[in-house]
């Protein structure tokens, strides 16, 4: 058996729910490299043992992250990475930036302060997220 | 899928004080179901006929299948009761030996491995424990009965922050690891809220609302707007809670239906605000907070 790479960690005061939280603490160990393919992720009694949450919370994260196609379920095994994350989003990260660096240039001279561009940037993900969903 | 409880019509009364009234529930197999209410709502008596230490006065009661005689230890049910009792005078090796001679499905193998993890001195006595150590050992040795529901009264109400959450942990590695079914009350929601995936609220007595977690979080929306009309409110809309301002107007409602209207801003409930709504029933000043949505 492998050996575990990562432990997971919640934030009990993020208002995310710890499902959503495994979630996104895989993708972003893959992002970031932390996480390579042929890599274990936490079985799910280490899981829970760590966590002390439900092992349905974990299942349903894995699940979740299967079906994304970056992890894998061996049976008995257990849950490996089995993907990463393209390199051309990695690629498209520069003149991103450099337009949103611009954009807040524009805010700031706006008289925006950060609190201001924060939540602007929060308001409109979220709307376009809602727009995705319906 | 099969109930693992079944009660309907279920009541207890002590004297002229009912301590349950009324109460229909049927409690899923394979869950763990967190059940809360305030100190004194019956939890305690629920539990306890649960495993057959009470006799119901009206109603009728099935657990894994079977009715709980009054008396018999109910097979298939461990149980952990109220304060986690240890015995003072007998060493952790005792309680082991006495669970298996008094237990015919026990398995010594993962008492043995519960007690080397918890780094608990066989030679001790239950009465030298810390609050933490007695809580695993109680735990022990109801898990080592390879119960199929394990029944816990308030585990962790008398523990310490480090100690309650090394408790969970172990009973979560129990459920990842076994075929168990987990009934455990609190009078404190936010002890339960990462561990159980099935809500009972108890409030004087009675079940005030019983279902899956997940979906109790989907179908309660926390609605503030101008001021409303209580009596104009879509029908299919059960308001759970309601309070007004001249101006405004901050609902919990439970619906299947999406929030159409909008003159309201939907927030998203958590947990423990939706349990408090329940506990506090009717018009009334709590202060809900939900995450916006």
């Amino acid at each position: 058996m492998g050996e575990t790479v990562i432990e997971f960690h919640l934030d009990a005061r993020s208002g995310v729910s710890p499902y959503r939280q495994i979630v996104d603490q895989v993708r972003r160990a893959v992002r970031l490299g932390m996480l390579r393919e042929g890599d274990q992720l936490p079985t799910v009694k280490e899981a829970v043992g760590q966590l002390a949450i439900n092992p349905n919370t974990v299942l349903k994260a894995y699940k979740e992250l299967e079906h994304a196609g970056l992890v894998s379920a061996r049976p008995g095994v257990g849950t490996f990475v089995t993907a990463q994350v393209h390199d051309e989003t990695i690629a498209a990260h520069g003149p991103l930036r450099r337009d949103l660096v611009e954009w807040l240039d524009k805010a700031r001279s706006a008289g925006l302060d950060d609190e201001s561009i924060e939540a602007l940037f929060r308001d409109a993900l979220q709307d376009d997220m809602t727009q995705g969903v319906a | 899928m099969n109930a693992v409880l079944e009660a309907e019509g279920l009541s207890k009364r002590y004297g002229r004080r009912w301590a349950l009234t009324d109460c229909d529930l049927s409690i899923p197999a394979g869950r763990v179901v967190g059940l809360v209410g305030p100190n004194g709502a019956g939890k305690s008596t629920l539990l306890n006929m649960a495993v057959g230490l009470l006799p119901p006065t009206e109603g009728r009661l099935d657990v894994l299948g079977r009715t709980p005689k009054a008396g018999a230890a109910l097979a298939g049910v461990g149980f952990v009761a109220q304060g986690t009792p240890v015995y003072a005078g007998l060493s952790v090796a005792d309680h082991l030996r006495l669970g298996r001679h008094l237990n015919p499905t026990w398995d010594q193998g993962l008492a043995d491995e519960r007690v080397a993890r918890l780094r608990l001195d066989p030679a001790q006595k239950g009465g030298k424990l810390s609050g933490g150590q007695q809580a695993q050992l109680a735990l022990t040795v109801a898990v080592a009965k390879r119960p199929e529901l394990l029944v816990l009264d308030e585990p962790v109400a008398s523990l310490d922050p480090l100690a309650r959450r090394e408790f969970l942990q172990g009973l979560m590695e129990i459920v990842a690891d076994q075929d168990v079914s987990v009934v455990l009350s609190s009078h404190l929601v936010a002890d339960l809220e990462r561990v159980c995936d099935y809500l009972v609220v108890l409030v004087d007595s009675r079940v005030r609302v019983a279902g899956d977690v997940e979906e109790l979080l989907a179908t309660h929306h926390l609605l503030s707007g101008p001021f409303h009309d209580m009596d104009r409110l879509p029908r299919d809309w059960e308001v759970i809670h309601a309070s007004h301002t001249p101006r405004q107007s901050t609902l919990l409602v439970r619906t299947d239906q999406p929030i159409l209207d909008p003159s309201w801003t939907v927030d998203q409930v958590g947990l423990e605000d939706l349990v408090l709504a329940y506990m506090s029933t009717g018009e009334g000043t709590l202060r809900l907070t939900g995450t916006e949505r």
